[in-house]
C-alpha cells in the first residue's frame, strides 16, 4: 500500500495537473457542497422550528383530550391525532395493494405496450392539484354515494392521491430486480405468479416498503381534499361514514385562527403530524421485515 | 409428426445409465424477425453429457433455452420443431412450459442464487415454488442430499442460514446446481456454467457434471474446448453462416470431433483458426 510520494519534478510538464483546471474541480466540488448545504439546512431549519415552537404545547391532555372552545384552557388534538390515523389506514389499505398491483402488471405482464400509457396516467394523476381529486371524490361520494362527510370519503381521495406514486416507485424498483432471477424461478418449473409473488416481491421488499412509506407520508399531510371529504371533527370518532378529524384539517384550523394559544396548539399539532409520519414509516418497516422470516 | 433423423447425429445410448433420452427434430428459432438457429437436429442418449460448442452468436444459448421453453420467454422469441424429452414432444401444443421446466433444470452463466433466501432456502426454493407439501424434516433431509449431490454440503452445512449471496461464485455456481438438481429433473442445460468461475472452482463445477451424469442427461454450452473435451460423450459444433442463422454443423462423439472432424469448419474452429 505504501507508495512513495514522487518528486513533483519527476512528473512531464504534460502530466501534471494543469492550475486553471484545478481550480475549476475545486469550484465545481464546491458549490456542488454548497447547495447540498443549502438542501439540509432548510430541513434542519424547519424542523427545529417546528420543534421548539410545537414542544411548549405538548402535556398528556394534548394528546388525549378534544379540543376546547375558544378561551378555555386545555384541551387537544386527540380526535385530529385518531383522525389521521384511521385515514392512513384507509388510504393505505386501498392504494399500497391497488398500486402494487398496476406495477406488477405493467413491468411483469405488458412491458410493453401498456407501460407508457400507464405511467403517463400515473403522471397526470399525480400531476392534479389535491383540491381538485377533493372536488372529485366529494361530487361522487360525499354528494353522491355516501350523501355526507365521512371518513371513507377521506380516505378514499387520499388513496387517489397515493396510488400513483406507489405504482410508479414499485414499478421502477421491480424493474431494478435482475431478470437473472426470474429466469432461475420460471426455470425451476415455477407459475409466473408464483415467480412473481416468492421472488420478485422479496427481492424488491426493500424498495415496495419506500414506496408505501413515500405514499402514505404524502397523503397523511394532505388538507385540501379532507375539507372537502373527511370535512374534520371535534369529536372522537372512528365512524367510516360520519365525518373524522384529522391533524392537518386541525393545524390549518388553529393557525388561522387570531387566538394566541391556538397558534401554539398549532404548532404543537404540526409536530405531532412530523412525529406520527415517521412513526408510521418506521412502523411499515419493522412490520414488512417481520413478515419475511 | 416424427421426423426423419440423420444417423449421423445419432449418439450411443452408456449402457447403464438412468437419465432421459432426447431428440431435437428440425429445430428452428426466432427472435421478432430475426432467425437465429435453423433445422438443429440430433439425439442424446440418456445419462450422458453433450457439449456445444461454437463461437459467439452461433446461436448456442438459444438452442439450450429451446430444450426447456425458456427461449420463449424473452419477449418476441419463438421456436418450431420438434424437442422430445424421453416421450414427451415439449413442442406439442398440449405440453406446459412450466411442466417441462420441472423436467428440465437449467443453471445459468452467472450464478443467480436468490438473494433474498438463505442457502438453505434456495435449495427449497424449487419444491417451494411448485407447491410440494413437505413436512420439514423431509425438507430438510431433501436439502442435506442436494447440497452434498452438489458437493457443496461440507462448506455450508454451518451456514445454511447465511444468505445465498455471501457465497463465493463457485459455491453459488454449486448452490445453483443443487437447486436445480433438488427437482429432480431428468435433464439439466448448463449455459456456460463456468465462464464467470476461476480455474479451481472450474475444476470442481466438471468433476460435478462428470458425477452427475450417472443420473441425468447433461447439456453443456461452453466457450472452452478443453472444458468440452474433459466432461462430455457428444460435441455439437455449431456455427452461424453468412446469413446469421445458427446450423449444427457437426455432431459427433467428443473424441471424433477434436480428433478428425469431419467437416472442414469444425476443424477450422478447433485448431483456433476462427471464432
Amino acid at each position: 500500500m505504501a507508495m512513495q510520494a514522487l518528486p513533483l519534478t519527476a512528473i512531464p510538464a504534460r502530466h501534471r495537473v494543469a492550475s486553471r483546471r484545478r481550480v475549476t474541480e475545486r469550484v465545481i466540488v464546491g458549490l456542488l457542497g454548497l447547495a447540498t448545504l443549502a438542501s439540509i439546512a432548510v430541513l434542519v431549519a424547519i424542523l427545529s422550528y417546528v420543534i421548539v415552537r410545537g414542544v411548549p404545547a405538548l402535556n398528556i391532555d394534548f394528546f388525549t383530550q378534544r379540543p376546547r372552545p375558544v378561551g378555555e384552557a386545555g384541551g387537544g388534538v386527540q380526535p385530529a391525532l385518531v383522525g389521521t390515523l384511521v385515514l392512513a389506514a384507509i388510504s393505505g389499505l386501498i392504494a399500497i395493494p391497488t398500486g402494487i398491483a398496476a406495477a406488477i402488471f405493467v413491468v411483469e405482464y405488458r412491458s410493453g405496450r401498456f407501460a407508457a400509457p400507464v405511467r403517463f396516467a400515473a403522471e397526470l394523476i399525480s400531476g392534479l392539484p389535491s383540491i381538485v381529486i377533493g372536488v372529485f371524490v366529494w361530487a361522487f361520494l360525499v354528494r353522491g354515494l355516501i350523501g355526507h362527510f365521512a371518513a371513507l370519503a377521506g380516505g378514499v381521495s387520499l388513496a387517489v392521491i397515493m396510488i400513483p406514486i406507489v405504482a410508479r416507485t414499485v414499478e421502477e424498483v421491480l424493474r431494478l430486480v435482475p431478470n437473472s432471477l426470474r429466469e432461475a424461478a420460471l426455470a425451476l418449473g415455477a407459475p409466473k405468479w408464483k415467480v412473481i409473488l416468492r421472488v420478485v416481491l422479496p427481492t424488491a421488499r426493500a424498495g415496495v416498503i419506500t414506496a408505501a412509506v413515500l405514499a402514505v407520508a404524502r397523503a397523511a399531510g394532505e388538507t385540501a381534499p379532507l375539507l372537502l371529504t373527511a370535512l374534520g371533527n371535534d369529536f372522537f370518532s372512528t365512524d367510516l361514514l360520519r365525518p373524522i378529524g384529522a391533524l392537518p384539517i386541525q393545524i390549518y384550523r388553529y393557525a388561522v385562527s387570531p387566538y394566541d394559544d391556538w397558534h401554539t396548539k398549532a404548532w404543537g399539532a404540526s409536530l405531532v403530524l412530523v412525529v406520527v409520519i415517521g412513526i408510521i414509516g418506521l412502523a411499515l418497516r419493522v412490520v414488512a421485515r417481520q413478515r419475511v422470516r | 409428426m416424427v421426423l426423419a433423423t440423420s444417423e449421423t447425429n445419432r449418439a450411443a445410448p452408456a449402457p447403464e445409465s438412468r437419465g432421459t433420452p432426447v431428440r431435437v427434430e428440425h429445430l428452428d428459432a426466432w427472435y421478432g424477425q430475426h432467425h437465429a438457429i435453423s433445422g438443429v437436429t440430433f439425439d442424446m442418449a440418456p445419462g450422458t453429457v453433450t457439449a456445444i460448442i461454437g463461437p459467439s452468436g452461433c446461436g448456442k444459448s438459444t438452442l439450450v433455452r429451446c430444450l426447456n421453453r425458456m427461449h420463449e420467454v424473452t419477449p418476441g422469441a419463438r421456436a418450431r420443431g420438434g424437442v422430445l424429452i424421453g416421450d414427451t414432444d415439449i413442442y406439442s401444443p398440449y405440453a406446459d412450459p412450466v411442466a417441462v421446466r420441472s423436467m428440465v433444470g437449467m443453471v445459468f452463466q452467472k450464478p443467480n442464487p436468490f438473494p433474498m433466501m438463505s442457502v438453505y432456502d434456495n435449495v427449497a426454493a424449487g419444491p417451494r415454488l411448485r407447491g410440494w407439501r413437505m413436512r420439514r424434516a423431509e425438507m430438510d433431509d431433501l436439502v442435506e442430499r442436494n447440497l452434498r449431490r452438489a458437493a457443496l454440503w461440507d462448506e455450508v452445512k454451518d451456514k445454511l442460514s447465511r444468505s445465498g449471496a455471501a457465497l463465493s461464485g463457485g459455491q453459488q455456481q454449486r448452490l445453483c446446481i443443487a437447486r436445480t438438481l433438488a427437482t429432480d429433473p431428468s435433464v439439466i442445460l448448463m449455459d456456460e456454467p463456468c465462464s464467470a468461475l476461476d480455474p479451481i472452482a472450474t475444476y470442481k463445477i466438471e468433476e460435478l457434471i462428470r458425477e452427475l451424469a450417472h443420473d441425468v442427461t447433461i447439456v453443456i454450452v461452453t466457450h472452452n474446448m478443453q472444458q468440452a473435451s474433459r466432461v462430455s460423450e457428444h460435441t455439437a459444433f455449431m456455427l452461424a453462416g453468412d446469413d446469421g442463422v445458427g446450423r449444427l454443423v457437426e455432431f459427433s462423439t467428443t473424441e471424433r470431433v477434436f480428433t478428425m472432424p469431419k467437416d472442414p469448419r469444425t476443424e477450422a474452429y478447433i485448431t483456433g483458426r476462427f471464432g
